[in-house]
C-alpha cells in the first residue's frame, strides 16, 4: 500500500512583496502627516491658506516687483510720490541697499583706509575658522592667537595712529564693523569674567560672594539700555575730572559687563550640575583651587552648558543693536540713519533696509545656534542626564 | 605604646599661617573689601568733583521742578506744566501698560505656536518652526523698527483711513476705536460681574467638595460661564441698556472722538508680543515634551479622553517645567519695553532720558531706573515663585 503524503513543505521562499501603498511612498506620507483625520485635514487646509496668503506676495515683493538698481529715490517711488513707478506699485527697493552697502558695512570709515578693515576681517576669519573646525590641531595656540594677539593687531589696524597708519577716530566707524567689534569684545570679555563671577558666587567667602551676587542680580534686573546710559553718562562722572573716554569704549564696557552677568548665571548652572565627588576627587589628588577648577570642574561644567553659553552669545549679538539709542551707528543704526536720506526717502525704503539688516543679523545668529547644536552632539559623551 | 611619629592628641600639625585655608580666606576677603572701599571712595571723590565743576546739585529736589516737555501718551493727567516727578510717573505707568498687555498677548501667541510645534501635522509644525527660528534670531529693536517704520508709518493718511469692523479705523496716526459711554446705572453691570465671579468661585468649591465626597460631577464650567456672563447681562437689560458709543469721525485733517491708540504704542506692543512669543513657544514645547510618556499612557489607560488627559494630566505637570523660564521671559519683555525710547513711546526710560538731558541729574535718574526695574523684577519673581511653590511637586 502506498502512502500518500499530503503535507506540503515549501522548498523555496516566496519573493518579498512590496509593502502596501498605504504604508509607504508619498501618498502614505501625506495621509500620515497631513490628512490623518478630520481635524488634521482642517489644520492642513488652514496652513496651506496661510502659506498662500504670505509666501507669494512676499516673493512678488522681494524679487519679482523689486527694483534692483538705480541711483536715487525715483526708481522706488510711484508717480504721485515723485518717481517713475505706476500707482499702487509695491516692491523691495534693493537699489537703496546696493547704493548704501558700503555705509552699512563700514559706516564713515575713510575710503582709502578700508583695506585695514578687510585685513582685520581676513585675520579674524582666518583664526576663527580653524578654531571652530574640530579636526584642526593646535587649538591652544589658535585660541591664544585669536583672543590675545589678534585684539592687539586689530586695535592698531583699526584705530591707527601707530606704525605709520593714519588714525581713524571711532566716531567714523559704523555699520557691521561696529556690530562685530562690539560682539567680539563682548564675547571675549564676558566669557572669562562670567566664569570668575560664577566662581565668586559659589565661593565660601561671604564678602566675595556678596559682591558677586549684588553685581549679577543688579545687572540682570535692569534693561541693557539703562546700563548703556549708565556707561555713557555716569562713567565720565566717575573718573577724575578731565579724563576723556571714547564713546565706543563706553558702549563696550556696558555691553561686556551686561553679558558677563548673564554668562555667570549660565556657568553657575553648569557648576551646580557637577557632582560633589568631582570636587572631592580633585581635592583628594591635592590639586590647588585653580588647578581643580581648570582641569576637573570647568571642562565638565562648560560642556554641560554650551547651549546656554551660545544663547548668551546670540543675545549679546542681538543686543549690540541697542547702541543706536546712545548715538552710535551699528548695522541697524546705519540702516535707520539712512531712512532720513532725502535722496532715497520713499515708502519702500525703510522696510527694504530693515529686511536687509534683519537678514544679516539672522545669518549670524542662526549660524551660531547651528554650530552650538553641532558642537553639543560632538561633545556628548553620554554622561548627560 | 607611642611611636615617635605620632602627634600629641588635640594639637593640629604645625602649618604656616600662610597655608591655612581659613586665614587665607579671611585675608582675601579683607583685600577684596579694602579694594572695594577704596574704589568706591575714589569714585565718590571724582563724582563730587565733577558735579561741582558742572554746577549740579545732587539730590532729588529736581523732581519738583517744572518738566516743560509734552508726553503724547498718558494714562493720568499730565501737561508740560507738571513736575518731573509726574513725568517719570507717567513713564512708569506707560511701561507697565505695554508690559502687561504685551505679556498677555505674547503668552497667547506663544502657547499657540508652542503647541503647533508639537503638532503631528507636518505643515503646521514647519510653519511654527519657521516662526520661531525667524524671531529668535533677529534683534527686538529691529522688530520694533519693522512695525514702526515698515508697517505703521506707511499706512494711509487719516483722510484715507482703512475701515475696520465695529467702527474702528486704522491710519498712519494709529488705531481708532469707538469709546464706550456708560449711562446711569452702569455700576449695576459691574456689580453683576463681581457677583458672578464670586458666585462662580463658591460654586466651584462646592462642586469640588461634593465630587470628593460623593463622586458626583457638576457642570462647573457652564454654571460659572452662565453666572459670569448672565448676571451682568441681566443688570444691563434691567437698567435699560445704559451704553452708547462715541464713534471716531473724520474732521478736517484728523479723526475726532473715539479712543486713539498711537502707532508708537502699537509698534512696541506688536513687536514685543511677536518677539517674546517665539521664546515662550520654545518653553512651552520643552515643558510638554518634559512630561514623561508614561503619564499620557496612564491617562489613556484610565479612559480619559485626549482633551481631558491634556487638561488634567499633561498641562499641570508641564506647567511645573514651564513656569520658571516663563517668568524670566516676562521679565525680559518688561525690560525690552525700554526699547520704546528708540521710537519715542514715552516709557520710563524715555521720560527719564529727557529729564536727564534737561536737568543733568544723571545719577538720580539712573538710580530711579535701577530701583524701578529691580523692583519690578523682584516683584514679578516673588509672585511667580509663590505660584511655582503652589504648583511644585509635593514630595513626602
Amino acid at each position: 500500500m502506498q502512502e500518500h503524503d499530503l503535507s506540503f513543505v515549501r522548498a523555496e521562499m516566496v519573493a518579498n512583496q512590496a509593502p502596501p501603498v498605504s504604508d509607504h511612498g508619498p501618498v502614505s506620507w501625506l495621509r500620515k502627516n497631513l490628512f490623518a483625520n478630520f481635524t488634521d485635514t482642517i489644520f492642513t487646509i488652514f496652513g496651506i491658506a496661510l502659506i498662500v496668503m504670505i509666501v507669494p506676495p512676499l516673493i512678488q515683493w522681494a524679487f519679482i516687483d523689486a527694483q534692483w538698481n538705480g541711483s536715487d529715490r525715483s526708481v522706488c517711488a510711484t508717480v504721485v510720490q515723485g518717481g517713475v513707478r505706476p500707482e499702487g506699485w509695491s516692491g523691495a527697493c534693493w537699489a537703496f541697499v546696493d547704493a548704501k552697502f558700503q555705509q552699512f558695512m563700514f559706516g564713515r570709515y575713510p575710503m582709502d583706509e578700508r583695506w585695514r578693515v578687510y585685513l582685520t576681517g581676513f585675520l579674524f576669519v582666518g583664526l576663527l575658522v580653524p578654531l571652530l573646525v574640530p579636526s584642526v590641531p593646535r587649538k591652544g595656540l589658535n585660541a591664544i592667537l585669536l583672543f590675545v594677539v589678534f585684539p592687539i593687531i586689530g586695535f592698531f589696524l583699526l584705530t591707527g595712529g601707530a606704525f605709520g597708519l593714519r588714525p581713524v577716530p571711532t566716531p567714523l566707524w559704523g555699520g557691521l564693523l561696529v556690530t562685530l567689534v562690539l560682539a567680539y569684545v563682548g564675547i571675549a570679555v564676558s566669557f572669562p569674567l562670567g566664569i570668575l563671577l560664577a566662581l565668586g558666587r559659589r565661593s565660601q567667602m561671604p564678602v566675595v560672594k556678596l559682591v558677586c551676587v549684588v553685581f549679577i542680580e543688579t545687572i540682570r534686573g535692569v534693561p541693557l539700555i539703562t546700563i548703556l546710559f549708565m556707561a555713557s553718562v555716569m562713567l565720565p562722572l566717575f573718573l577724575p575730572p578731565g579724563t576723556t573716554f571714547d564713546k565706543l569704549l563706553r558702549a563696550l564696557v556696558g555691553v561686556a559687563l551686561f553679558a558677563s552677568a548673564y554668562m555667570a548665571e549660565v556657568i553657575r548652572g553648569g557648576l551646580q550640575a557637577i557632582p560633589k565627588g568631582q570636587y572631592e576627587g580633585a581635592d583628594a589628588l591635592g590639586l590647588s583651587f585653580w588647578k581643580k577648577m581648570n582641569l576637573i570642574v570647568l571642562p565638565q561644567a562648560i560642556k554641560l552648558v554650551i547651549p546656554g553659553i551660545v544663547n548668551t552669545f546670540i543675545g549679546l549679538f542681538k543686543d549690540t543693536s541697542l547702541v543706536y539709542i546712545i548715538g552710535m551707528f551699528d548695522l541697524l543704526g546705519a540702516v535707520r540713519q539712512n531712512f532720513a536720506d532725502a535722496n532715497w526717502a520713499s515708502p519702500q525704503t525703510p522696510i527694504t533696509g530693515l529686511v536687509f539688516a534683519g537678514f544679516v543679523f539672522w545669518l549670524f545668529c542662526f549660524g551660531m545656534s547651528r554650530y552650538s547644536i553641532f558642537m553639543e552632539r560632538r561633545l556628548d559623551t553620554g554622561h548627560k542626564r | 605604646m607611642a611611636t615617635p611619629q605620632s602627634t600629641v592628641e588635640g594639637a593640629a600639625p604645625r602649618v604656616p599661617l600662610f597655608y591655612d585655608p581659613r586665614v587665607r580666606g579671611i585675608a582675601y576677603q579683607v583685600l577684596v573689601f579694602a579694594g572695594l572701599v577704596a574704589l568706591i571712595y575714589w569714585i565718590i571723590g571724582n563724582t563730587s568733583a565733577n558735579l561741582q565743576r558742572a554746577n549740579i546739585a545732587s539730590g532729588f529736589d529736581f523732581l519738583q521742578g517744572r518738566a516743560g516737555f509734552d508726553i503724547g501718551d498718558s494714562l493720568v493727567e499730565y501737561s508740560s506744566d507738571s513736575t518731573y516727578g509726574r513725568a517719570l510717573f507717567v513713564g512708569f505707568l506707560n511701561t507697565l501698560r505695554v508690559a502687561i498687555i504685551g505679556i498677555l498677548t505674547a503668552t497667547i501667541i506663544g502657547f499657540i505656536i508652542g503647541i503647533g510645534r508639537l503638532s503631528k501635522n507636518w505643515l503646521i509644525n514647519r510653519i511654527c518652526l519657521v516662526y520661531v527660528e525667524v524671531f529668535r534670531n533677529i534683534p527686538p529693536l529691529l522688530v520694533i523698527f519693522f512695525w514702526y517704520f515698515g508697517v505703521l508709518s506707511v499706512l494711509p493718511s487719516p483722510r484715507e483711513s482703512i475701515d475696520l469692523p465695529l467702527g474702528s479705523y486704522l491710519n498712519s496716526r494709529g488705531l481708532y476705536f469707538p469709546r464706550f459711554l456708560w449711562g446711569e446705572g452702569a455700576w449695576l453691570v459691574l456689580l453683576g460681574l463681581v457677583l458672578g465671579l464670586v458666585f462662580a468661585f463658591f460654586v466651584r468649591r462646592w462642586a469640588h467638595k461634593r465630587q470628593m465626597t460623593t463622586g458626583e460631577q457638576f457642570p462647573v464650567f457652564w454654571t460659572s460661564a452662565g453666572l459670569i456672563v448672565g448676571l451682568p447681562l441681566l443688570a444691563f437689560i434691567v437698567t435699560g441698556l445704559p451704553l452708547s458709543f462715541e464713534f471716531p469721525a473724520l474732521s478736517t485733517f484728523n479723526l475726532q472722538g473715539g479712543i486713539q491708540v498711537r502707532p508708537e504704542f502699537l509698534a512696541l506692543y506688536l513687536a514685543l508680543s511677536f518677539y517674546t512669543a517665539a521664546f515662550i513657544a520654545e518653553i512651552v514645547r520643552a515643558g510638554v515634551l518634559g512630561v514623561s510618556h508614561g503619564q499620557s499612557e496612564a491617562a489613556q489607560a484610565l479612559g480619559l479622553r485626549s482633551g481631558q488627559s491634556m487638561r488634567l494630566v499633561i498641562i499641570p505637570q508641564a506647567l511645573r517645567i514651564i513656569i520658571p523660564p516663563l517668568t524670566s521671559q516676562y521679565l525680559n519683555l518688561t525690560k525690552n519695553s525700554s526699547l520704546a525710547v528708540a521710537i519715542g513711546y514715552p516709557d520710563l526710560v524715555a521720560t527719564g532720558g529727557t529729564t536727564l538731558n534737561q536737568t543733568g541729574q544723571a545719577i538720580e535718574v539712573v538710580a530711579i531706573w535701577l530701583v524701578v526695574y529691580l523692583g519690578l523684577s523682584l516683584g514679578t519673581a516673588a509672585l511667580m515663585n509663590w505660584y511655582n511653590a503652589r504648583m511644585a511637586l509635593v514630595e513626602r
